[in-house]
């Protein structure tokens, strides 16, 4: 008999389950050796808590009613439920916190490779260590722990969230035509944020020079020629890069356009990304502002791996 | 040597210009050109595909870059891949039309509530309905759309037309227009920062040509 399971799930048997757990093994001992403490949360949270991240980025998919009328989810990610837990179980402890997870969320995504609708994830969210200390420490982190996984020839691309709205902004452009250019830029159509550049006023020869400047990526060559009103992100690259060792350092991609599809981050982003697959690994940044919409204002950075894409990507390097 | 980059190139109505535009990038496509069957040319970095393909590919990382119409990106808004270039050639509009004389869906939608749609792209025709406030049963079907309101399968149509000569012929006249549609460069997430090198480059000569061309 065949008894079906939701489109976007499904069941892992031993010997894949194996070589996954030979991924998150080696990952929690890096993460167990840089001082992170494994955290456990509830998969379904309270819709009215969880919305106090951002709950149209992270799009939790799956809702249900409980027998109080309260409306529930199922977590889209687990950054904004350990933020929930550092702000109610951790008030008065002394930061920074360091925690690391391997967990399941849940999106409403189309089901294709390397991106399920119930998602493994494994990550770590260091709390109360601001930018660049905790950026670096973040990086670090994620370098070693895929390293130690034997992944090969992965990059993470370094960006800053408030680069590019800080260039508009610094250009005077009003915020509607801003909303709409990010939008361009967070689907990456360039072709889209040059129309709507020029519709924003800008001539021509003004939006090739910020569509370029989107799409500046590479060495540390592409830090040189900024406009002012990106110059203190661009800093904050520089000084998160000196405090890298060189194994981490050459790692590092520096990306201008970078953006990620969640609202909450606020400075340095980062994305994974190895040649062997076509999608990133996975990502993350500082979200400096998400701990005070629990109560207790504080700068954090986190990232997430996929742990399904880790796998494949590891597979597909064997072949190469 | 391999090449440096995979591009899905679509068969087809942007094929010519395509494969043009590869020729004067120096990008040698006589062997293309010469051999109608064959989809994938490993010497030169270029595989062939129906233009609606093209997303599909380079979503996966199976071509790092490729070519294909606005249209085919906005019926699959969905895929994850940069859209780097509006090329521009291919130039298409995407338009309702319905039979001409007293327009057919708009009586539907006045006395029936409802007007018939049919089409191949689904999701551009029942989004541009549901965000212009009319109840549209969305036909689908896979050739010929100017066949469905001549036959009473639907009052009206959403597809792409160059000249308009089809749908002249067929006795449709043009209603509305959705957008313009053109040929865009669109690249794989991984490989646009993994061989930003040689995508930027690429798209650097494109600007020059353009330029070039426009000057």
């Amino acid at each position: 008999m065949t008894l079906p399971i939701p489109s976007g799930t499904r069941d892992v048997l031993p010997d894949e389950m194996r070589e996954l757990r030979a991924i998150s093994d080696a990952l929690r001992s890096v993460f167990e050796e840089a001082g992170y403490g494994e955290v456990s949360t509830p998969a379904l949270e309270y819709e009215s808590v969880l919305a106090k991240g951002d709950l149209a980025g992270a799009r939790p998919a799956y809702r249900v009613v409980d027998d109080h009328g309260d409306v529930l989810v199922l977590r889209s990610d687990m950054t904004v439920p350990i933020a929930r837990v550092a702000s109610t179980r951790y008030a008065t402890a002394e930061p920074p916190l360091r925690f690391w997870y391997l967990a399941h969320a849940y999106r409403q995504v189309r089901p294709r490779r390397g991106m399920s609708r119930e998602l493994l994830q494994v990550g770590i969210e260091l709390i109360g260590s601001g930018a660049p200390q905790g950026t670096a420490e973040a990086l670090t982190v994620l370098c070693r722990g895929l390293a130690a996984t034997g992944l090969r020839d992965f990059r993470v691309g370094l960006g800053d969230a408030s680069l590019f709205p800080g260039v508009l902004e610094g250009l005077g452009i009003a915020d509607e035509a801003r909303t709409k250019i990010l939008h361009e830029l967070s689907t990456h159509d360039f072709v889209g944020v040059e129309r709507e550049l020029i519709s924003a006023g800008l001539d021509r020869a003004a939006a090739e020079s910020l569509l370029d400047l989107a799409q500046q990526r590479g060495g540390a060559e592409v830090l040189e020629t900024v406009p002012p009103a990106a110059a203190a992100s661009v800093e904050g690259m520089r000084d998160v890069h000196a405090l890298l060792d060189d194994d981490v350092a050459e790692r590092v991609i520096f990306d201008l356009g970078l953006v990620r599809d969640l609202g909450y981050y606020t400075g340095a982003v980062f994305e994974v990304y190895d040649p062997a697959l076509g999608v990133p690994l996975g990502g993350g940044g500082r979200y400096d502002d998400l701990l005070g919409q629990f109560g207790r204002p504080q700068p954090a950075v986190g990232f997430a791996l996929v742990v399904d894409r880790l796998h494949l990507a590891l597979h597909a390097e064997e072949g190469r | 040597m391999t090449p440096p980059l995979t591009i899905a190139v679509p068969r087809g109505a942007l094929m010519r210009e395509t494969l043009e535009l590869l020729d004067r990038l120096g990008i040698d496509t006589t062997e293309v050109r010469a051999n109608d069957r064959k989809l994938l040319f490993a010497d030169i970095g270029i595989v062939t595909m129906r233009p609606s393909d093209v997303p599909t590919y380079v979503e996966a990382g199976a071509a790092d870059i490729g070519i294909t119409g606005k249209d085919v990106l906005t019926e699959q808004s969905e895929r994850e891949v940069y859209e780097l270039l509006d090329l521009h050639y291919g130039f298409c509009r995407m338009v309702v039309a319905s039979v001409d004389g007293p327009d057919p869906a708009e009586e539907a939608l006045r006395r029936l509530g409802i007007v018939r749609i049919a089409t191949k792209y689904l999701k551009t025709a029942s989004r541009y309905f549901e965000a212009t406030g009319r109840q549209a049963e969305i036909v689908e079907v896979k050739g010929s759309v100017e066949l469905a309101p001549l036959t009473g399968l639907a009052e009206a149509i959403v597809d792409l037309t160059a000249t308009g000569t089809t749908m002249r012929e067929n006795g449709l006249i043009e209603r509305e227009h959705l957008f313009d549609s053109t040929a865009r460069l669109i690249a794989n997430p991984v490989a646009h920062k993994l061989k930003a090198e040689a995508i930027d480059d690429l798209v650097a000569r494109i600007r020059e040509l353009e330029l070039t061309r426009a000057g």
